[in-house]
């Protein structure tokens, strides 16, 4: 493998690892998160936005963060708080996404397709790593933290205990509404970063639509990566290199970028089918109703 | 030393007393036992004391102050546990992430695992448990896990353990092993209270029992004074025996005969199980709840497969024949748990009624088409005949009460002439006028010369209508007795008690 | 019980609460709500060619809620609407193409029925998977989305590339064109097909022996058992028969509307469908009013846009606070008695 290729694996695979991470987050507390996709696309345009009126990035940093961390307490709220349909709350957030995006994109810029260019966060160039954003880096340490967290911290453990049996942690004085909220909340802030790189890291500017399915992808990768951390940053990795080798070879004219666009979805059918390798989730995807 | 009294603790559930002004006192490093049938009283019991329950009335004192216990926890913190029928455990955490979850050492921001585990080698070697704390729960065997839990309470800090049935879902090599561990946990000053209505157990483990019915406490006894025979006359009780009108029928063909059914889990496997039943007679299966009972509704019926054995109906072999089968063939069911396995409570009161007769003409006409008029008809019939409650026959059952939904169970299992039926816990949560009715229809299919199979955890309605009583224990079925016989003797083979010759065939 | 008099669907007070929060949205960006809304009414009930844009609109969405109906009610979770949709769009299209020679409302009506196997057949995948071997039918469900939208799109951009720069098949034959019923709109056959798809699914739900068994199954799957009824046969029928709907629904859109396989055609109408069945209240005659209004949103969108420079995205973030607040009927509930409870006191 080349080193320009590998380089651009670890690109496309940095916003897949987010969505990974933050669908790993929201289901390691018994929620399945369909709307990583909306809460991504959501986080790119208002990372634009905040840059775009204020002219620092970091800010739009912040935004993009902040419409993330909004949309886990709306999702929360209806899933956890209201016991709402779970893939029909993430369809409206998508949905929501997609709507709220393109009418502002119109009303700020008059275009429905593209934004203005922004000012984006510089280069870090690291040896192999090439000159990437910090984004991509700060995804390979959410990795160890997030590991950290899960598995070795007083709070990852009940969080998991959540998820798995809400009865048995609640018997065991674990306050489960309230740690499922914050799963759910954590998991959407840590999905839009995904969305924030894509727009403030790698484009700068925000475009109609501009995930492309990654929050799905993302979605794949957590479950090939059987819900741990490490394990969404290998099938991140490996989705971002099929991603990769898909605009090399799509440029080359040798193999239809959608033959390559398929396999992440097919492996993830294999998988959960028990084709390779048996695996469950930590969760069925249930409220806790308590009583 | 008493360390908890029970002063009139009185708890309802709307009509229904479930204790009623119970004194109870529990004497420092004691075991003390909790006896009772079904229904008793003991687990509202325990679980108050537990503060699941609020009480009615009554007060609970620890170390002769009045304490208040309105949630688990706060019986946690003062120092009482309890090991639920339910085992409550996180199945993909380790042995030791389930003993501290929730009170977790910590170092720094995380968890301190080498302090932990040493907590957790400690108590293992103080109960001499010999188990891996870094196994995961799910790759445990239940009595294995029931361990993690009596550790998870001892973690907390609990001197009064409340167990509730612990021995229902275990081996009888695992209930030997539990009863050394409470005998160890005892020697080291544990309190324990062991709720269970197996005698032996009670006789290998306790210092004291006191004797629960129906919600009232008999009364309290040292273990010496006790002889199997008092304490099962005690839980039984001298009751009127409950006469019916039962009219002499001869008896017919054998109708149905199973010829050494044994199953495998999930649930109580049975054990080599034979029986026969004639028309015109009410095979009464007697035994404490959770023996088996389920399981051989289960199999008569066609929802499990029995391992080994063999099912012949008729002469007929039906022993891998389907539900719709069986149903065709004229097996009817009342089950156990109506609202799980009989009805279904979104549907109309006419979809119920023909619901496993809807592939049935009249109900069916040509191809797919269901034949609503016929069907409607039927119901408007049924809702007569059974004077069953309702306004219309589409309106949801769930609107109907406990009793007209159980009419309408029954409604349709009589509908069609079935020559068997099987009745599981028939009269469960039906008020009196309602289970007096079921009575009598139990009868009056006798009447007809059909047969019945009434499998009830409630001794008194099966002595007052069975022709012949077989008494399931632990999977088995340990012995026949006349309805008309001793109730102790009912109690001791419900307690596992006279089964020794059983037994030593079943373990060879 | 005193709430039971006069008491609203929480569907319609969901429906009005987006509509509200649509104009507020309106109002914070600095358009003219009543305007705006006035337009898209007019735009989507105005004038017989509104009618026939909602209408067509509605159509697919009516395919796909239906669909999506079916399969929940034995207790399956489809939403992988979407990829039967485009799978029976695509082989209806090909059987378009390819098929010559027949009459022409037959070839229509032939490849419809073929669309409607496709997506059967996609269904049956994740059906059998869920039921052998327990993988969960909304995670396969989503991904044979996808899966279905990269392989179709494959096709078209490469070998069933019509000649020019759109990546699209060549013309269905004329014969296989689904007829238009209210030119010059675009309304076709397609949506009477659709009204009676409902009034058959209602038929088959209500009034048949499977359609019995599939109702118990999706209410009680241990009773149905008890009761002799084959659960598992009739989850996977249920989920085949929702593939089909699902793909007679793509075929309709390709057949009707466009004429040929167009890559990115569906906006997600798959996606639609669900979120209709529930504001439809899972009922196939609640389906039918509610893909109108979904319909009526995206028609009169347009008009709105036109009229007021209102982003047409507009419609979208209505939509989606719709499938919010139905998602959560206990918010709903919450919010109504919040009301009602600040009324009285």
């Amino acid at each position: 493998m080349s080193l320009s290729l590998f380089q651009a694996m670890i690109r496309m695979a940095t916003p897949i690892l987010f969505a990974a991470l933050g669908g790993c987050l929201c289901e390691r507390v018994g929620v399945i998160n369909i709307g990583l996709e909306g809460i991504m696309l959501t986080a790119a345009f208002f990372g634009v936005l905040v840059t775009y009126i204020t002219g620092v990035p970091f800010l739009g940093f912040l935004g993009g963060l902040a419409s993330g961390i909004a949309w886990g307490f709306v999702i929360a709220l209806l899933t956890v708080r209201f016991y709402g349909n779970q893939v029909v709350v993430g369809t409206g957030v998508n949905v929501f996404g997609l709507g709220l995006s393109a009418f502002l994109s119109q009303k700020v810029w008059g275009s429905r397709g593209a934004s203005e260019a922004v000012a984006g966060f510089g280069n870090l160039a690291l040896p192999y790593f090439g000159e990437q954003t910090f984004f991509v880096y700060l995804g390979f340490i959410l990795v160890f933290v997030l590991h950290f967290f899960l598995f070795a911290t007083p709070w990852g453990l009940r969080l998991r205990a959540v998820g798995e049996n809400p009865q048995a942690a609640d018997t065991a004085g674990v306050d489960v509404l309230r740690y499922k909220t914050f799963g759910v909340v954590a998991g959407s802030a840590v999905a839009s970063l995904g969305g924030i790189f894509l727009s403030l890291g790698h484009l700068r500017f925000f475009a109609w639509g501009m995930t492309s399915g990654r929050g799905f992808i993302g979605l794949a990768a957590m479950i090939l990566g059987r819900w741990t951390p490490v394990g969404c940053l290998l099938a991140s990795l490996l989705f971002g290199f099929a991603d990769a080798l898909q605009m090399r070879l799509q440029a080359l004219g040798i193999l239809p970028s959608q033959v390559i666009l398929i396999i992440p979805y097919l492996v993830t059918i294999l998988v959960l089918s028990g084709f390779v390798g048996r695996v469950t989730p930590p969760s069925r995807y249930e409220p806790y109703r308590k009583e | 030393m008493v360390i908890l009294s029970v002063r009139g603790l009185t708890k309802r559930f709307g009509e229904v007393v479930a204790n009623d002004h119970i004194d109870l006192d529990i004497a420092e490093g004691e075991i003390h036992g909790l006896l009772g049938e079904n229904g008793a009283g003991k687990s509202v019991l325990s679980s108050c004391i537990y503060g699941l329950y609020r009480p009615d009335e009554g007060k609970i004192f620890l170390r002769g102050k009045e304490v208040p216990i309105t949630s688990p926890s706060d019986a946690i913190r003062l120092g009482i546990g309890m090991v639920h029928q339910h085992l409550t455990l996180v199945p993909r955490l380790s042995v030791w992430e389930n003993i501290v979850l929730g009170r977790e050492p910590r170092r720094g921001a995380r968890v301190d695992r080498k302090g932990a585990l040493a907590v957790v080698e400690r108590l293992l070697e103080e109960t001499g448990f010999t188990l891996d704390p870094l196994e995961r729960v799910e790759n445990l065997p239940v009595g294995v896990r029931q361990r993690v839990e009596i550790l998870k309470i001892l973690f907390r800090g609990a001197d009064i353990l409340i167990l509730d049935e612990p021995t229902a879902v275990l081996t009888p090599q695992e209930v030997d092993q539990l009863i050394a561990t409470l005998h160890r946990l005892k020697a080291q000053g544990k309190t324990i209270i062991f709720i269970s209505h197996k005698l032996r157990e009670i006789f290998a483990l306790c210092d004291r029992v006191t004797v629960l019915r129906r919600g009232k406490k008999v009364g309290t006894l040292p273990i010496q004074e006790a002889t199997p025979e008092t304490l099962a006359e005690m839980m039984v009780g001298r009751r009127v025996f409950l006469e019916f009108a039962r009219e002499k029928v001869e008896k017919g063909e054998v109708l149905l005969a199973l010829q050494g059914v044994s199953t495998d889990p999930p649930g109580i496997p049975l054990r080599n199980i034979s029986f026969e039943v004639r028309s015109g007679e009410i095979l009464g299966i007697a035994g404490v709840e959770g023996n088996g009972q389920s399981e051989l509704a289960e199999v008569l019926v066609g929802l499990r497969r029995p391992k080994y054995g063999t099912i012949t109906f008729r002469g007929r072999d039906i022993t891998l024949a389907s539900p719709k089968e069986r149903i065709l063939l004229g097996i009817a069911h009342i089950p156990e748990d109506r609202h799980r396995l009989g009805v279904i409570l979104d549907f109309s009161i006419w979809e119920n009624l023909v619901l496993g007769f809807e592939t049935e003409p009249p109900f069916r006409r040509r191809w797919i088409a269901l034949n609503l008029r016929a069907a409607r008809e039927f119901a408007r019939q049924k809702i007569r005949e059974f004077a069953i409650v309702a306004p219309r026959e589409d309106v949801p059952l769930r609107t109907l009460s406990g009793g007209n939904q159980q009419k309408v169970v029954v409604a349709r299992e009589l509908a069609f002439e079935p020559a068997l039926l099987v009745a599981c816990q028939p009269t469960r949560g039906l008020d009196v006028a309602a289970t007096e009715y079921l009575r009598h229809v139990l009868l009056g299919a006798r009447r007809k010369g059909k047969a019945v199979i009434l499998i009830s955890a409630d001794l008194d309605e099966i002595r007052a209508l069975s022709d012949r009583v077989l008494v399931m224990y632990e999977g088995g079925i340990v012995g026949e007795l006349a309805p008309e016989s001793d109730e102790y003797q009912f109690g001791l083979l419900m307690g596992g008690k006279g089964l020794e010759a059983a037994k030593a065939t079943s373990s060879s | 019980m005193r709430q039971q008099k006069l008491r609203l669907p929480p569907e319609l007070f969901a429906i009005g609460l987006a509509f509200l929060l649509g104009m507020l949205v309106l109002l914070v960006t600095g358009y003219p709500p009543v305007q705006a809304f006035l337009a898209l009414f007019r735009g989507a009930f105005g004038t017989r060619n509104a009618i026939g844009q909602t209408l067509t609109q509605a159509t697919p969405i009516l395919f796909t809620s239906l669909a999506f109906l079916l399969a929940f009610r034995s207790g399956i979770f489809n939403i992988g609407v979407e990829g039967q949709f485009l799978i029976g769009a695509f082989v209806a299209a090909l059987s378009g193409i390819g098929i010559r020679g027949l009459p022409s409302l037959v070839h229509a009506l032939f490849a419809l029925f073929l669309g409607g196997l496709g997506g059967a057949l996609y269904a049956l995948f994740p059906a059998l998977l869920k039921v052998y071997l327990g993988a969960h039918e909304v995670i396969t469900t989503m991904m044979l989305s996808y899966i279905a939208l990269y392989l179709t799109s494959y096709f078209v951009n490469y070998p069933l590339k019509a000649p020019g720069w759109v990546a699209q098949t060549d013309p269905v034959a004329p014969s296989a064109r689904l007829p238009r019923i209210l030119p010059p709109t675009q309304l076709s056959l397609a949506f009477p097909i659709a009204l009676g798809c409902a009034l058959l699914v209602f038929w088959f739900l209500e009034r048949t022996v499977p359609g019995f068994s599939i109702r118990a199954v999706g209410l009680n799957p241990k009773a149905s058992e008890s009761r002799g009824i084959p659960v598992r046969r009739y989850q996977i029928l249920a989920f085949v028969l929702s593939g089909f709907i699902a793909g007679i629904g793509g075929g309709g859109e390709i057949l009707g509307v466009h004429g040929r396989f167009v890559d990115g055609f569906s906006p997600g109408y798959g996606w639609d469908g669900i979120a209709v069945s529930l504001v439809g209240r899972l009922h196939p005659l609640g389906c039918v009013l509610a893909s109108v209004l979904f319909g009526m949103l995206r028609a009169g969108g347009m008009t709105m846009t036109r009229m007021t420079k209102v982003p047409l995205d507009l419609s979208l973030i209505i939509q989606a606070l719709v499938i919010l607040l139905v998602a959560a009927p206990f918010c709903i509930q919450y919010l109504g008695s919040f009301f009602r409870g600040g009324r009285s006191s």
